[in-house]
């Protein structure tokens, strides 16, 4: 019992950590390219190590945090610009294939050590310690010092933290899930208003169940803190906030039209590659703001952020998704948790001499990434609309 | 020009309605290829389109007179639907800047994108319909209207400056939709519609623009006929509300019912002009495009029979034969 709660505690950790919440919003940004203007980019990393270095660079030289926010998004912006301008007038594919290379560009000139001025700025392979622009965001936290549970009240205070405690907790977690997935399915006579405010009441309910059975403890602004999980989940609120406004209005129609027809589109007088420049730069905004609070807790490194995020990010979209407004924030938290959880098991199980010893403790990490794979493939085999979306838009071929 | 913007033109624009009206108008025109009409709403000059060594449209000069349905016809390979793209901006001419010149209700077309020509008044469909499958018939309605607040990113987040225009987007897609019959399939992803009913949708999203001019292109191609003779009536009723509309079409039916004026293509030149009874009589179309049998109804029982098909062997035999002395000779 003692294993599986430390496993679910590693999982909690890994749900509200801040990384998660960054690649969230990244992946907020590319479901604006992918899921709604159907734009190809597969660079999104790029777009989060400029945001990264734009940030981390001018605070580690000496400048306002605020000064490396912009520059950050700033970077994002010219870099959007430059790779839009010549493809987005040509196919598809030829976004795709231009913003793989230009993310790997990115990334190795980051690496490169050849220039010594440049490498004063990027630090190469080694990257930016976070120590050197971590200091004024740890500054701005009006959190008080000390240690604190993520929820003050938890199952260690009800009779003692019995294991009855626990289960009829997760007995409930279970019983509000479905429930939640049955209104959702509109088999409840809910609709509406009514049904979107009883999920999130559900949803908020089970969150706090979940926070109840699992106690996190964290300081309050050191890294990986409290302070540092708020401002990035609250961006994350920020970004689905934002999101949901675009895509309800005429914009978000004509971004949805653009996916689906770029010749019906101009037929009906619309500036095509305007909408998509639009698309993706905004997209990439949400690239460059993830990038930042990616590394607020670690280091500015630029093979952390290469080609395998990209994967994660779209692996994340896929999997919660593609075209929804909460698809990313689900789909990440399912991938990171689900990873980590994967991990915990086999190293608990599947690497210690108490159960079955087959893996050492690296194998155990990839093993975690083949079953993600796995569960990928299975994924888009059988629930190709990943697991917010919408199946009726499986039935037509585009 | 200004001579569009003139009291009588709109006068005469606004009669329409009336055959007699409308044979009177045409009476006029010289029946023979780029005649000059009364008030054209698109002049086309010297459009050259090559692929590679292939020359697919040459058209010399065509006007499109203000106001009617004009039909443009061919055999396959004509030119008609590379001359509709080329016009609508979706091709560039190879004679770009040699002269080539194209200019809508008076404003130049030359070096215009797609989407201008759409703003500017002349809206076109597809052949193969383009239906926009996995958004609803509602929103493929409400993407056709022009100038909408809500499409500007910087004002896309502030509903106040756009939610008065998507009531009123709103209520013109719902009067449309309840004009095309597709009302109830609203909600409905427009993937789901059949072939008829995304012909129907994409005629309905264009005129969300309110078009000075509608090009169809073979709108009634894989239509049922209950179906063509309402599309058909709708087409009618653009005109008599005053519509310029340009169509392609194969059907020789629809053609001769419809059209007030009849332009034929073959081999990507302008062969014949005329009010559709006296240019089917015109031999340059009749060898062109129509062959022999274009009086001979193809969906008729009667042509089923063997001495039908004895006869036209015989007479495919006698071409072959022709053709081989003309080789030799």
């Amino acid at each position: 019992m003692d294993d599986i709660q430390q496993i679910l505690q590693s999982m909690m950790r890994e749900a509200v950590s801040p990384t998660t919440a960054a690649v969230a919003l990244a992946v907020i940004g590319l479901n604006i390219h992918f899921g709604y203007t159907g734009l190809l980019n597969i660079g999104q990393s790029a777009f989060m190590l400029f945001g990264a270095y734009g940030f981390a660079i001018m605070v580690d030289q000496g400048h306002s945090m605020w000064l490396g926010v912009v520059v950050g998004l700033l970077l994002a912006f010219v870099f959007a610009l430059v790779l839009g301008v010549p493809t987005l007038k040509l196919r598809g594919d030829y976004l795709a294939i231009v913003t793989i290379s230009a993310a790997e560009i990115v990334r190795y000139v980051g690496r490169s050590v050849g220039y010594e001025w440049l490498f004063n700025l990027t630090g190469g392979a080694q990257g930016i310690p976070g120590s050197h622009y971590r200091g004024p965001f740890a500054d701005l936290s009006f959190f008080p010092s000390g240690d604190t549970t993520l929820l003050a009240f938890n199952y260690h205070d009800v009779a003692g933290g019995s294991t009855l405690v626990r289960l009829v907790g997760w007995l409930i977690v279970i019983g509000l899930i479905w429930l939640t997935v049955r209104i959702g399915r509109g088999r409840m006579g809910l609709a509406g208003a009514a049904r979107t405010a009883t999920i999130a009441a559900l949803v908020v309910v089970t969150a706090l169940v979940i926070f109840f059975l699992v106690p996190v403890g964290a300081q309050n602004t050191g890294v990986n803190g409290w302070w540092f999980t708020f401002v990035a989940w609250l961006l994350v609120a920020a970004g689905l906030v934002v999101v949901l406004g675009l895509t309800r209005s005429p914009w978000g129609r004509a971004l949805r039209g653009v996916r689906e027809d770029e010749d019906a589109m101009r037929s009906l007088g619309k500036n095509v590659f305007a909408i998509k420049m639009q698309a993706l730069v905004i997209g990439g905004l949400f690239g460059a703001a993830g990038g930042m609070m990616y590394v607020l807790p670690t280091a500015v490194q630029p093979d952390a952020l290469g080609r395998n995020m990209t994967f994660f990010c779209y692996t994340s979209l896929l999997l919660g998704g593609a075209a929804t407004i909460w698809g990313p924030v689900l789909g990440s938290l399912i991938f990171w948790v689900g990873r980590v959880a994967i991990i915990g098991i086999s190293n608990t199980y599947l690497s210690s001499s108490d159960y079955i010893d087959v893996m050492n403790g690296q194998q155990t990490s990839q093993f975690a990434f083949i079953v993600i794979g796995v569960a990928l493939m299975l994924l888009v085999i059988f629930r190709p609309q990943g697991i917010l979306g919408d199946k009726r838009e499986l039935r037509f071929n585009v | 020009m200004s001579d569009s913007m003139s009291p009588t033109a709109t006068a005469t624009a606004g009669g329409l309605a009336d055959p007699a009206a409308r044979r009177r108008l045409m009476s006029g025109v010289q029946p023979e290829p780029g005649s000059s009409k009364p008030n054209p709403i698109l002049k086309v000059d010297h459009i050259v389109r090559q692929f590679g060594g292939m020359t697919a449209v040459d058209v010399e000069h065509l006007e499109v007179q203000r106001g009617i349905i004009t039909a443009l016809i061919g055999p396959n390979g004509a030119g008609k639907t590379t001359f509709f793209n080329l016009i609508t901006g979706f091709d560039r001419p190879t004679s770009a800047g040699q002269g080539a010149h194209w200019s809508f209700d008076g404003a130049n077309l030359d070096r215009t994108s797609a989407s201008r020509v759409a703003k500017s008044g002349m809206v076109r469909t597809f052949q193969l319909t383009k239906a926009l499958s996995r958004m609803t018939v509602m929103d493929n309605m409400m993407l056709g209207a022009q100038d909408q607040a809500g499409e500007n990113l910087a004002k896309c987040l502030f509903k106040p400056f756009w939610g008065a225009q998507e009531k009123q987007v709103e209520a013109k897609a719902l009067e449309l939709l309840e004009r095309f019959k597709l009302l109830d399939k609203r909600t409905d992803y427009a993937g789901s519609l059949s072939g008829g009913q995304r012909k129907l949708l994409e005629m309905a999203r264009a005129l969300m623009s309110d078009p000075k001019m509608i090009m169809l292109d073979e709108p009634m191609a894989g239509v049922n006929p209950a179906l063509t003779q309402s599309l058909l009536g709708h087409i009618q009723s653009l005109r008599d509300e005053g519509m310029t509309v340009l169509f392609v079409e194969h059907d020789m039916h629809v053609v001769r019912h419809i059209s007030d004026w009849v332009v034929v293509m073959a081999e990507g030149r302008l062969v014949a002009e005329g009010p559709a009874d006296t240019v089917m009589s015109n031999q340059a179309v009749i060898d062109a495009y129509l062959g022999a049998h274009h009086d001979t109804d193809l969906g008729d029982d009667a042509l089923l029979s063997d001495a039908a098909f004895e006869q036209i062997e015989k007479e495919v035999a006698q071409e072959d034969a022709e053709r081989e002395e003309e080789e030799q000779s």
